[in-house]
């Protein structure tokens, strides 16, 4: 027996719109097995995993702190997958973002004013855009695999700012904890309504960022280009395009998002910078950027639900007392059904059995 | 027109297909169709482009299902469920795009169809047995990737043969061949006749399939709108059946004599090129100049530099210095495509899909694909930010549409929902849509029905005629003789002079398309 994957003749329409809510629902269902497996009752774990997060309005802050980088990230991780440009190391350039941003706050920490906040986010996205040259100058230049490139380069990114944290950038008065020295004010991402919660600014960015990335896409030239490459980069020459530049171009808007995202979320939601500055966001905004169709403004609710299940991890670890990794899972169970949906939407699954394989050879 | 089954062995037809009808949405593809092939018959499948041909020969073989209707196979009713259960009624099938891997040798290109327990040398000793029985030579070690077109197409019939199969499906077969080449088939051809073998022969070169084939079944509009003995038809009676009414003849009234005492728009001097690639061709310093008015076509088997030529003369791939390429007087070797577009040049690549068009795009934006450069201020707005006026887009594909008459099901359908002829329509309409002053066309009617083809045709001589320099690249010495005022070949990537059209016959050209024509240079001819 042998099982094919044959290309359907047409596609559903249909089914293509729904796609993102069947892996949904599929994962709620398989969600359910496992707790039910952990001997937890399935209801009432979905409920705290998905629900109840949603319940607060304090919860409600977390859910858009936690939404904010991965929408930032995936945005650019569009542009990016659109042109056919696979780029995995979104964490790296996070993290490269989080580092140039807190230049000033940490070797300048006297420097204040209203201007000090625009030049670190500044900073942060040219920082992020640096570090994405790389893989992008590797790949138009030495025709390298941009996904493992882009991908090593997140470890380098994570043992440099581990080393710098621990070292030179390291509070002299912090009791040797591996942490820079707190932001003062004039460096910290203000919250959106402090009253109420902890959500900064860097919500709004994303919103921003999707809305411009959504328009270039659909309205301009310069996202006809993308669209036109990612399918077909004879096609793009054909219409003068050059694929080199494009990946220039996708890289550092992808790498300034990420960095802008590194360094909102150390302004903004930690406020210093330490060893770990980032759950896997770069990696998780994969996931948002397919599950929201590599459409900005699919993305923005894909961001949402993502960043449920890094709330509903936190949820479940203390009303459930299952691990907060329950979150990684959910996220790749997600990401599983996501692309499986996809897959099954243009291809089925042909089932050919030895006998009729035996009959084929007769001849 | 007759009525009554003409079989050379049995009295029951070895295949015959009652009322099969296919449905792709909305549109029925095949409508009832009635089809019966005898033993050891040439049975031609004659129809336009998006007739339904190949939506029935896929259901005869099994690639798709039929929506209602039967398949009876020798004498027994079937369902073909998949081409490997084809292959083991003994249903063959040799496509128009070959299905072959050029990084791999002959042999092994047959083995992947095959058992995959049939040892390499075993496959290799019996497609020798059957080439040397069938007149195609073929050497089994070979890289595929270093045979000609027809050597390649060799492979194909070779490996179809392999199955032992009583009925053969050919898709288009000649459109690849030289004129020689296509006689050496033809005996191929004739010799599976005679060993009671039938044939299912699919082409739109009327005169070939008068030559050789017993019955035609004519489709129009996925109908059956004909069935009858070619061989006591003209060309024009069959063309008649299957457009529906007489093709119109290319009129192509002579080139005004001023026309040669005209600068030369497109210039190409000394262009040599290194293959870019494992399988591309090199190219020979090519010498061509073409003139305001008239048409020069280059004529050349598959695989001989024309791809490589397009690419260059297009910008697609610039060259060593300005001064290789001259678009009306301004040397263009180190402009890109757009730039060369913005001088008056346009360009129709032989790839439709993939290459001229983008398959999943729609015909608006697969209009913006070549003119985004040059009508720029019509088809973008808001300055810098360079918006897509989608308004203006859509004005102009319809203009081109009703132009060009390109059918289509949908008010704005991907390119890939086009049969090839409509596509193609709309591809150099496109361009014409601009009224350039250079257009160079690669395999302007390659799958394209023959209405569609007249109209390209004529459009292209309309706009030689109206000052613009014309050069035509295609394995169709029909066309080339119906439009060209000179042609030229191009062979191992060397191109040959030209030749006035007045000067040229048919076994010329043969002649310079294998290489062996004096004009061109000897000490060049035969390296690759």
């Amino acid at each position: 027996m042998r099982i094919e994957i044959v290309k359907r003749p047409q596609h559903s329409a249909l089914f293509s719109a729904l796609s993102p809510f069947i892996a949904l629902f599929l994962t709620l269902i398989a969600g359910a097995i496992l707790f039910s497996i952990l001997g937890k009752n399935p209801v009432s774990a979905l409920y705290s995993y998905f629900i109840e997060p949603l319940t607060e309005v304090w919860s409600i802050h977390e859910l858009l702190v936690k939404a904010a980088p991965l929408i930032l990230i995936a945005v650019g991780l569009s542009v990016c997958f659109l042109s056919n440009n696979w780029n995995i190391g979104a964490e790296g350039q996070l993290i490269a973002g989080g580092i140039a941003g807190s230049i000033l706050p940490v070797m300048f920490p006297d420097m204040q004013g209203w201007y000090v906040l625009p030049v670190m986010l500044l900073l942060g996205m040219a920082g992020g855009m640096a570090y994405a040259t790389i893989p992008a100058f590797l790949k138009v230049r030495f025709n390298t695999n941009e996904i493992l490139t882009s991908l090593m380069l997140v470890y380098v990114a994570q043992l440099f700012l581990d080393w710098l944290v621990r070292g030179p950038w390291r509070n002299p008065q912090g009791y040797n904890f591996p942490e820079t020295v707190q932001f003062n004010a004039s460096a910290i991402l203000p919250e959106i309504s402090s009253a109420s919660g902890r959500a900064h600014w860097g919500f709004i960015l994303a919103l921003i960022a999707a809305l411009l990335v959504w328009f270039m896409l659909s309205r301009t030239l310069n996202g006809y280009e993308i669209k036109v490459l990612g399918r077909s980069s004879r096609a793009g020459r054909f219409a003068g395009f050059s694929a080199g530049r494009l990946t220039f171009f996708a890289f550092l808007i992808s790498g300034a998002l990420a960095g802008l995202a590194g360094i909102a979320e150390v302004s903004g939601a930690v406020g210093q910078l330490r060893t770990s500055i980032s759950p896997g966001y770069g990696f998780t905004a994969i996931i948002v950027a397919f599950l929201g169709r590599l459409n900005p403004l699919g993305i923005i609710a894909a961001g949402l639900v993502l960043a449920l299940s890094y709330l509903g991890g936190e949820a479940a670890q203390i009303s459930l007392g299952i691990s907060e990794k329950s979150a990684r899972i959910f996220q790749g169970i997600i990401l599983f059904f996501v692309l499986a949906s996809d897959t099954l939407i243009y291809y089925r699954i042909r089932i050919v059995s030895r006998a009729g394989d035996a009959v084929a050879k007769g001849a | 027109m007759t009525g009554t089954t003409i079989t050379n062995g049995s009295d029951k037809p070895l295949l015959e297909a009652s009322k099969l009808t296919k449905i792709f949405g909305t549109l029925k593809a095949c409508d009832e169709i009635n089809l019966a092939i005898g033993t050891g018959e040439i049975h031609s499948l004659l129809g336009e482009n998006g007739a339904g041909k190949s939506t029935l020969v896929k259901m005869l073989f099994g690639a798709l299902q039929p929506t209602s209707g039967d398949i009876a196979w020798k004498g027994q009713k079937v369902t073909v469920t998949n081409p490997a259960m084809g292959r083991s009624l003994g249903i063959g099938m040799v496509f128009q795009h070959f299905s072959l891997f050029d990084a791999l040798t002959a042999a092994e290109n047959i083995a992947l169809s095959l058992d995959e327990r049939t040892p390499l040398d075993t496959i290799a000793t019996r497609a020798r047995e059957i080439g040397q029985a069938y007149g195609l030579p073929v050497d089994p070690e070979a890289l595929v990737g270093d045979l000609s077109v027809g050597e390649r197409q060799r492979i194909e019939i070779i490996r179809c043969l392999l199955q032992n199969p009583d009925l053969i499906i050919l898709d288009e077969p000649t459109s690849v061949l030289t004129p020689q080449e296509a006689d050496l088939l033809f005996v191929t051809l004739e010799r599976l006749r005679s060993e009671g073998k039938s044939i299912l022969y699919i082409s739109h070169r009327l005169e070939e399939v008068r030559r050789l084939c017993d019955r035609a079944t004519v489709l129009r509009h996925g109908k059956v709108v004909g069935q009858c003995d070619p061989r006591s038809q003209t060309a024009a009676s069959l063309a008649r059946m299957m457009v529906g009414n007489d093709i119109h003849v290319i009129d192509r009234h002579p080139a005004e004599a001023a026309a040669s005492t005209q600068a030369a728009l497109l210039e190409v001097r000394g262009l040599s090129q290194k293959p870019r690639g494992p399988f591309s061709v090199s190219l020979h310093d090519i010498n061509l100049s073409v003139r305001a008015g008239e048409i020069l076509g280059i004529a050349g088997v598959a695989g001989n530099g024309q791809g490589e030529l397009f690419e260059a003369i297009s910008g697609e791939v610039l060259q060593e210095r300005p001064d290789i390429i001259r678009i009306r007087g301004t040397d263009a070797g180190r402009i890109g495509i757009s730039g060369r577009r913005k001088l008056g040049a346009a360009f129709v690549p032989e790839e439709r899909l993939g290459h001229g068009a983008v398959p999943d795009m729609s015909l608006t934006n697969n209009l913006l694909l070549s003119r985004h450069s040059t009508d720029r201020k019509v088809f973008l707005t808001g300055g810098a930010l360079r918006l897509v006026a989608e308004r203006s887009l859509a004005l102009a594909t319809s203009r081109i549409v009703t132009q060009m008459d390109v059918r289509k099901s949908a008010e704005n359908p991907d390119a890939s929902a086009l049969s090839g002829g409509n596509l193609q329509k709309f591809l150099i309409g496109r361009e014409l849509d601009r009224n350039p002053s250079v257009m160079i066309v690669n395999q302007p009617t390659w799958g394209v029905d023959a209405g569609a083809a007249a109209h390209i045709r004529q459009a292209l001589v309309d706009l030689a005629r109206s000052g613009s320099a014309v050069i035509v690249i295609s394995q169709d010495l029909d066309e080339l003789f119906d439009i060209s005022d000179r042609i030229a070949a191009m062979v191992h990537g060397h191109l040959s002079e030209s030749v006035p059209i007045e000067a040229m016959n048919r076994e010329r050209v043969g002649l310079m398309m294998g290489g062996v024509d004096h004009s061109i240079a000897p000490e060049n001819a035969g390296t690759i």
